[in-house]
């Protein structure tokens, strides 16, 4: 078992050493990076500003319910909404949300390739080819991924905005002065340098997956599943050091 | 596994390495373009060694050669025109329109219409794929042209037409090209050396015309499987 996450580890390491090369091409590769920008970074802003929207109302929902006593000042909703959506979901279980979307896209894609020939036909050509491939994903999504927070943490604020609004759980006023409470600007910078480390994960795990299939489509299926697991776990895992590092 | 492959493939001309399914063909042809790495020997290209050779070394090296995969291997996401223009992006200094210029010149040499320029891989038949394959990997004009098995899921009539294609371009860019094969037709139509391989031993190698005559019992049993070419077989050695 050790020995195969060692001989596992061992092998992504020299994919990355391969990936992060100076490309053949900086043409081709600049025309890569703002395809996969939009493919795994724009197009993924849909689900995260849905999501992002109906959790920011939950959790209102839920604090103003749950926590809701005399002792308690009005704008306490609001601000652990804030907070929540801050400093976790919107870095935290938004990678991991993206972890299935992105990075089962990637190792499917990737997956594909090696299984019909497509990267040995770039190898033949005389590409290096996990550069052409893998690098503009990884920095696509680093590039892209501070946008999807700062949208997400906007959506999540306009969902709690709608349950004060539409739902009236709550004045608007009250969420607006929680919202306002005590808040610190490093918090933002913490949620974007960890979603960068995320977005590496996302991108690069699945890249490795999907890169090093052998075989055929059940086993491009495999490496899917496989990406989307270790990627979560290893998000999982990061954010409890990088959580502890950062506050 | 490969044992004891000693072979020269002639200058200018279409080579063949023909056997028996799991005999060793493509893994002899990825040792020959460097996607495999020998445990030991040597592939001379030209007298250069390849398996010895740098990283930087296989790279430039490797812009010498073209090759057309089983599946054609075209990549899905470009149209036809772009996957032909790819090698040119990528090595080449002309300007946008000679280099599409240069992939509709190889596109036409395959005969393929400006309909299918447009389309995607997905959208046209395998007889099609495998003439952009060709057309892909010719258009650096390369010294070394590999294919792997190219009449591979397609019907007789394509085959034919693949295969002269094949001939034809050797000729007329003098490449020289080495085709992994288990198509009769192509060994009897265009083979001008073939190699034949046994459980990942050399067997055989001369002309199409001296398989006729060939004493190899390997050999015949593997050309003549059928009653029917048995037949023509026995007729051509009673005359």
């Amino acid at each position: 078992m050790i020995y195969r996450c060692l001989t596992t580890f061992g092998r992504y390491l020299l994919l990355m050493g391969r990936t992060f090369s100076v490309p053949e091409r900086m043409r081709m590769f600049w025309k890569q990076y703002v395809k996969e920008m939009a493919q795994l970074g724009i197009n993924s802003i849909g689900i995260v500003l849905l999501i992002s929207f109906f959790i920011g109302a939950v959790i209102c929902i839920q604090m103003k319910m749950n926590i809701e006593s005399p002792w308690m000042p009005r704008w306490v909703a609001g601000y652990t909404t804030r907070e929540i959506m801050l400093l976790e979901f919107s870095s935290s279980i938004m990678c991991l949300i993206l972890a299935g979307k992105v990075g089962s896209n990637i190792a499917s894609e990737l997956g594909t390739m090696r299984v019909t020939q497509q990267i040995d036909a770039l190898e033949i050509m005389g590409v290096n080819s996990a550069c052409y491939l893998i690098l503009p994903k990884i920095l696509g999504l680093l590039t892209i991924m501070p946008v999807l927070v700062v949208f997400s943490s906007a959506m999540g604020i306009i969902g709690a905005y709608g349950t004060a609004y539409i739902g009236h759980i709550m004045p608007p006023d009250d969420l607006t002065l929680g919202l306002q409470h005590d808040f610190v600007p490093w918090f933002l910078w913490m949620s974007i340098i960890k979603s960068q480390f995320f977005a590496f994960i996302i991108s690069s795990v699945p890249s490795y997956y999907g890169y090093t299939v052998e075989g055929g489509s059940v086993n491009v299926g495999k490496a899917s599943t496989n990406a989307v697991v270790s990627s979560s776990v290893l998000i999982l895992f990061s954010d409890v050091f990088l959580t502890q590092l950062l506050s | 596994m490969l044992k004891n492959i000693s072979t020269v493939f002639e200058d200018g001309i279409t080579n063949l390495i023909i056997g028996q399914s799991g005999s060793g063909k493509t893994v002899l042809m990825k040792n020959l373009v460097g996607l495999l790495e020998p445990t030991s020997g040597q592939v001379l290209y030209d007298g250069r060694d390849f398996v010895g050779m740098s990283k930087q070394e296989k790279v430039q090296m490797r812009r010498e050669m073209g090759m057309i995969f089983q599946s054609a291997a075209l990549f899905d996401s470009l149209t036809v025109l772009e996957n032909v223009m790819f090698p040119l992006d990528m090595f080449s200094s002309m300007t946008f329109r000679e280099r599409q210029r240069r992939a509709q010149e190889c596109l036409e040499r395959v005969n393929l219409t400006e309909d299918a320029h447009r389309k995607y891989p997905g959208e046209i038949s395998g007889g099609m794929q495998k003439r952009v394959a060709i057309a892909r990997a010719i258009v650096l004009q390369p010294k070394y042209l590999f294919c792997d098995e190219p009449n591979s899921g397609l019907d007789p009539k394509t085959s034919l037409v693949i295969d002269e294609l094949l001939h034809s371009i050797t000729h007329e860019y003098k490449m020289t090209t080495i085709i992994n094969t288990h198509d009769m037709n192509s060994v009897m139509g265009i083979g001008e050396n073939i190699l034949f391989i046994f459980e990942g031993q050399k067997e055989w190698q001369g002309v199409s015309a001296d398989i006729m005559q060939s004493t190899n019992q390997r050999l015949t049993d593997f050309i003549f499987a059928s009653d029917l070419l048995k037949e023509m077989r026995q007729a051509v050695v009673k005359t």
